[in-house]
């Protein structure tokens, strides 16, 4: 109890500071700010398997998001069938041919030994594959999107409920990361930094332009919950009720019945909307606290020594006949799977998939803010990270102005530099970043709460 | 005649372009690389410091603009630019005291370095945007064009014309200048010697003497007039939008990897490689092979190798199998 002092006081703090946000803002923007929170922790826990436990730096976070949010779109939306027949086809058949072009990459690696003459042919085979594919789909592609372009003129999804997109989200990121890890876990570190960050460009790239299957920039809307829908808890009799209940001792001081009726009728209309973020806020948790028992399981097992021995030493582990570049494939496929699911998560809350919005500062770099901040190799700390630097990073444009109007009280409203500083509140969110992780790199550089190791 | 005009064509809209393109590239990648060199870290705020440049220079021409000075045909901005490049340092200089500095004492490992510069990264886009704001801005005057396509029409009579822009000219002038003034630097003077002896050794440099603050203050004012002029010759040429400069770190990136990191040569001609793969790949080229080919053998499609959305892809992509193929990057520079 004694030594864990400093995790409950860090989370309480954070709690007080949320639920101040719901007493002095609104309750809606709390609950907003906690589940985004939930969803950043995910996401450095992603990061923090990475980096704190074996050392691996992946500035690619943005694509895995990225891919888990497509999982929901895939999962979720209904299959457009006009599309399908349309160009279902084609698209298939340039499947077919991408399988096949592997196989025979996969048959001429094994069958040659290496020389200068198979380079070349692997090489002549990738280019003249993707020719042919592109001559192959394109009438296909240009079809799908030809089919009602304004709604969908996208293939589609499976119409399954979103919930499972976040299992495949990590099944798409963990692919995603195993060829990634194929290809650049070989490389220095800030090597390996450079090339994860211009990979998962790539991958945004992609989902970006290839309107047959994301829709691209057109965005797609309207998604599935897994929650119930404002409008229908609205006309709902139990949630009525519910409402009345709670708030019986505000309405019983209104005396007239129809001003009672028309505070009632608001209090619903809040209420529904915070109900709804309490169902995801419920569902989030539920996935923070799983991931969080099965890293910590991890963690503290042999499997998690090991990959601490390795991070830490890496050639004494091999001498010890541990496997590294297997194991940092493993950790490396791990940590992306669960970015995946953030990923995922992060779109079944929005509704909606806006591949335009995967910046790699909101994505990668914030992340990894989070992760330096809170303590990398503490999942405790990972997750604290998550919450205070997103709580900033909403509450930082709030705090600013309040600064700026307090140091400036004397200067009248009309001044150039009081306006231009108020027009330019936005982005002292960015100065606060930039100097907590500058701070808490310089004074405390493990992070608030720092990697613990506990030998049993 | 169709020949001619199929040359003036690739000139026209691949040469040309690709070639102010990475010149603006190679200057930041030489950034990138010197860094590298000698400060031993891969420099994640080399896009936002670019835009620190180019605002402080942008600013200066708005002075002057509103004092009445200019420089006739020529853009005001080129008069800016000293005034730019001294803030610029200023504040690289102010960084280093109070960032990097620190680390360097302390032998951090590169990758302290880069989460380093990452702070650093988010500090200077607050500045940047708090002090200009984050909309595009356009800093060019003087005259637009030295050829406008029309008149190279007249004057030659081809179908095909021929626009040179003077940014263009300036760019590609600019960065020769600045590039063959910095070899000579490197290579024919004690400071420059000294630096690169420096970059390969460390400890036989300090051992023989070479002072390290005089090395980093050097490479600090070099970078400085480097990512000025870079950013400035973008922002004449295209438009100042701090987004934009923040996004033009990648290709630097990948253009001072393929040139081999730690060299600045290879740098420099790893700009102009990003810069025609990327226009080479996605350039549609109907029209040259309608030019080139008889009547009969023309073709019905674009003849576009990747659609231009795909430009980025393109450079990364190089860099990817770059980094995977040869490590040390084309031209030799430190093994990975």
């Amino acid at each position: 109890m004694r030594k864990n002092l400093n995790v409950i006081a860090a989370y309480t703090i954070m709690m007080v500071l949320i639920l101040m946000v719901g007493i002095f803002q609104s309750w809606n923007i709390a609950l907003s700010i906690f589940n985004l929170c939930l969803i950043s922790a995910v996401m450095t826990m992603g990061a923090n398997i990475q980096w704190g436990y074996a050392g691996l730096i992946n500035f690619g976070i943005m694509g895995y998001t990225a891919l888990g949010g497509l999982a929901a779109v895939l999962i979720s939306v209904d299959p457009v069938q006009e599309a399908w027949r349309a160009g279902g086809f084609d698209i298939l058949m340039s499947l077919w041919l991408i399988v096949v072009m592997v196989l025979v990459i996969r048959f001429v690696l094994k069958r040659f030994d290496k020389s200068k003459i198979r380079t070349y042919s692997i090489a002549a085979i990738i280019i003249s594959g993707i020719l042919l594919i592109r001559f192959s789909a394109e009438p296909g592609i240009e079809a799908i999107e030809a089919v009602d372009p304004a709604k969908t003129g996208f293939l589609g999804g499976f119409g399954l409920p979103i919930i499972f997109s976040w299992i495949v989200g990590a099944l798409f990121a963990g692919g995603l990361a195993f060829i990634v890890g194929k290809v650049a876990l070989g490389l220095r570190a800030d090597y390996l930094a450079i090339a994860t960050l211009l990979i998962s460009e790539i991958v945004i790239a992609i989902i970006k332009h290839e309107d047959w299957l994301t829709r691209g920039v057109k965005n797609v809307i309207g998604l599935k919950r897994p929650a119930p829908y404002e409008v229908d808890l609205q006309t709902t009799d139990w949630f009525i009720s519910l409402v009345e209940k709670f708030n019986s001792g505000k309405l019983s001081i209104i005396e007239n019945l129809a001003d009672r009726q028309a505070a009632l009728n608001q209090l619903v209309i809040e209420g529904s909307s915070v109900f709804v973020k309490l169902c995801y806020s419920g569902l989030f948790l539920v996935v923070v606290i799983i991931l969080l028992i099965l890293t910590q399981k991890a963690l503290y097992s042999p499997w998690g020594r090991m990959m601490r021995a390795i991070r830490d030493n890496e050639e004494a582990a091999n001498a010890m006949g541990k496997n590294v570049v297997k194991q940092h494939l493993l950790i490396f496929i791990l940590g992306s799977a669960i970015v995946g699911i953030a990923g995922a998560m992060l779109v079944t809350q929005d509704g909606l998939f806006t591949p335009g919005s995967y910046r790699p500062m909101r994505y990668t770099f914030l992340i990894w803010v989070m992760v330096i901040v809170g303590g990398s190799g503490n999942n405790f700390g990972a997750i604290l990270g998550g919450f205070v630097v997103w709580f900033l990073w909403i509450e930082a444009a709030p705090i600013s102005l309040f600064l700026i109007n307090f140091f400036t009280a004397g200067i009248p409203e009309t001044n150039a530099l009081k306006a231009h500083l108020i027009e330019s509140v936005p982005y002292f969110r960015f100065l606060l970043m930039g100097l907590g992780l500058l701070f808490i790199m310089r004074y405390r550089p493990k992070g608030i709460l720092p990697e613990k190791i506990e030998i049993k | 005649m169709d020949f001619v005009n199929a040359i003036i064509l690739l000139l026209n809209y691949i040469f040309i372009p690709a070639l102010t393109y990475g010149s603006q590239l190679a200057l930041g990648a030489i950034f990138v690389t010197l860094i590298y060199g000698i400060l031993r870290f891969a420099n994640f705020a080399t896009g936002d410091m670019m835009s620190f440049g180019t605002m402080a220079t942008i600013l200066f021409t708005w002075y002057f603009q509103s004092l009445g000075v200019s420089l006739g045909v020529l853009p005001t901005a080129l008069l800016a630019i000293p005034f730019g490049i001294i803030f610029m340092i200023l504040y690289m200089l102010l960084i280093d005291k109070f960032v990097f500095k620190y680390y360097r004492y302390q032998k951090s490992p590169p990758v302290q370095f880069a989460m380093v510069s990452i702070g650093v990264m988010f500090v200077t886009q607050a500045v940047v945007r708090i002090i200009i704001g984050p909309s595009d801005r356009r800093f060019f005057d003087g005259e637009k064009f030295i050829i406008k396509a029309r008149e190279f029409k007249e004057m030659t009579g081809l179908n095909e014309g021929l626009a040179l822009k003077s940014t263009q000219v300036i760019t590609i002038f600019v960065t020769i200048v600045l590039v063959s003034l910095l070899f000579w630097f490197l290579n024919r003077t004690k400071t420059g010697k000294s630096m690169k002896a420096y970059s390969d050794n460390e400890d036989l440099a300090l051992l023989s003497g070479i002072d390290p603050k005089k090395i980093v203050l050097v490479t600090w004012v070099i970078a400085g007039i480097l990512a000025t002029i870079g950013g400035a010759l973008y922002g004449l040429d295209k438009s100042f939008k701090p987004f934009t400069y923040f996004n033009n770190m990648l290709p630097i990136f990948a253009a001072a990897i393929v040139g081999g990191i730690g060299n600045p040569f290879g740098a420099f001609l790893g700009g102009y490689v990003i810069a025609f793969s990327e226009i080479l790949l996605t350039y549609a080229y109907k029209k040259f092979f309608m030019y080139v080919l008889p009547e009969s053998m023309e073709p019905n499609s674009l003849v576009q190798l990747l659609s231009t959305d795909y430009k980025f892809a393109v450079s990364f992509s190089i860099l990817v199998i770059v980094l995977i193929y040869r490590p040390s990057g084309i031209f030799k520079g430190k093994v990975l």
